[in-house]
């Protein structure tokens, strides 16, 4: 194995020199971080500077343009079934069907990921515990959400990717979420989100996306090249 | 349960809970079949000599009707986005969508097509090699469906696109489906064609996993 990260603790979740293209535009380009155990990264910026791209980029849905995203120095593209297994991500949809309950969902959600510990606690985590019997069609934005947020504490995983958690949340719900991450993170899980609203998470590390956006002319040479 | 399991049964919930898919297909099966002694006149003669050829090109496009829903329907809700970020690999999903596909589509097929065949007074000769047919050939169809269902995700008009894509690749199945009936009828056997039939089951089993799943890893990007 090449050596590909300088001295990573195990269980660091890094990113290098990473560059996001969508399409032929470039988005953000040399961006570096370093998450972890216990950790958190609170990405913030003006819309389109690339927040959910770069979550996509940590999930491994879309490949980097540049740059490498590496555990515990171990580049993730190695071994993407194992990076899978660890992750969850909570995108902008909430991946739910309107002919299943709330509580078929979630556990189906669970069991692809190998949990078999009843959905339960789950649900009740996030103030669903009466909507379980209820088909999906019938939940408000808000409960949908807290459902798709509920995935987070039925199956466990070392790395939340969360996509601006907070849409639609009430503030009895965004504190449940922000209880659910500081329980995470004490276990020593780590977390990415994005978000535009203030959120209090503790020594939380903030990554302006903005800083990353690459020169018009830059982009321009790039395009070029 | 694994994970396998727990999808195909997902999806066979979900079929069941709405219903309309399957009963659509063999609503259209039928119906499209009950045109023919309409259009071409009820003569027993000129039906038999066309039967297997009217039940294999009915049962081709009632399988394509629901193709489109195979991915389309996770794909616009995030839920594809969701299982591709699984554990599972996304070939094995694949595989697993497909096979509920089949339970849900074809074995209805199977199970009416020879009702359907009575109809239109098919030599009784007729019957194994189109049911050994339908039974190896309709796994097929949700196959190959799969490839051109993950590629059409996200086009507009996808269904159409779907329909120009699937078809050609359903002539095989066609030819060897209905030559395995008539091979029967006319005293040669079926084997032949049905063994052919079970290589492109095979065949399609080992590619399309790996197609269809780099085709949605596309979509998903």
């Amino acid at each position: 194995m090449p050596p590909t990260q300088t001295l990573p603790n195990p269980g660091d979740f890094t990113g290098s020199g990473l560059a996001c293209r969508r399409g032929e535009k470039l988005i953000f380009r040399g961006l570096d971080f370093v998450l972890a155990a216990g950790g958190a990264l609170v990405l913030i910026g003006p819309n389109g500077s690339g927040k959910s791209s770069l979550l996509r980029l940590m999930a491994g849905l879309t490949p980097c343009d540049a740059g490498m995203l590496a555990w515990s120095g171990t580049d993730i593209r190695e071994d993407m079934g194992a990076h899978r297994a660890r992750l969850h991500f909570i995108g902008h949809s909430d991946a739910l069907k309107p002919v299943l309950s709330a509580g078929e969902s979630l556990a189906f959600w669970a069991r692809m990921r190998g949990a078999t510990a009843t959905t339960e606690p789950a649900l009740a985590r996030f103030g669903l515990a009466n909507a379980a019997m209820l088909p999906c069609r019938y939940l408000s934005a808000g409960q949908r959400r807290r459902l798709a947020l509920a995935r987070l504490a039925a199956a466990p995983a070392a790395l939340w990717l969360l996509d601006e958690p907070l849409t639609s949340l009430d503030t009895e719900a965004a504190a449940q979420l922000l209880a659910a991450i500081a329980e995470h993170r004490a276990q020593g899980g780590r977390v990415v989100l994005s978000t535009h609203a203030p959120i209090e998470l503790g020594d939380a590390t903030r990554l302006s996306l903005a800083d990353f956006r690459p020169s018009p002319a830059e982009a321009a040479a790039r395009l070029l090249a | 349960m694994s994970a396998f399991l727990t999808l195909v049964a997902r999806d066979l919930r979900l079929a069941f809970r709405q219903g309309g898919d399957a009963a659509m297909v063999i609503a259209f099966f039928v119906l499209t079949v009950v045109l023919f002694p309409f259009g071409v006149g009820p003569e027993p003669e000129l039906l038999q000599r066309i039967a297997a050829g009217i039940v294999w090109v009915t049962a081709l496009l009632a399988a394509l009707l629901s193709l489109e829903r195979l991915f389309q329907a996770d794909y616009e809700d995030g839920s594809l986005e969701a299982l591709a970020l699984l554990p599972l690999p996304l070939e094995a999903q694949v595989l697993a969508k497909c096979l509920a596909h089949w339970l849900t589509t074809g074995l209805p097929l199977i199970i009416v097509a020879p009702l359907l065949a009575l109809l239109l007074h098919l030599d009784p000769a007729g019957y194994p090699p189109l049911i050994a047919g339908m039974a190896l050939g309709t796994p097929i169809l949700s196959l190959i469906g799969a490839i051109g269902a993950a590629l059409s995700l996200g086009a507009r008009r996808g269904g159409v696109l779907l329909s120009l894509l699937v078809l050609p690749l359903y002539i095989p199945v066609l030819i060897f489906g209905v030559a395995a009936i008539e091979a029967e009828i006319q005293g040669f056997g079926a084997r032949p064609d049905l063994l052919l039939l079970a290589a492109l089951l095979v065949l399609a089993l080992g590619l399309v996993p790996f197609a269809a799943a780099a085709a949605l890893r596309l979509a998903l990007e």
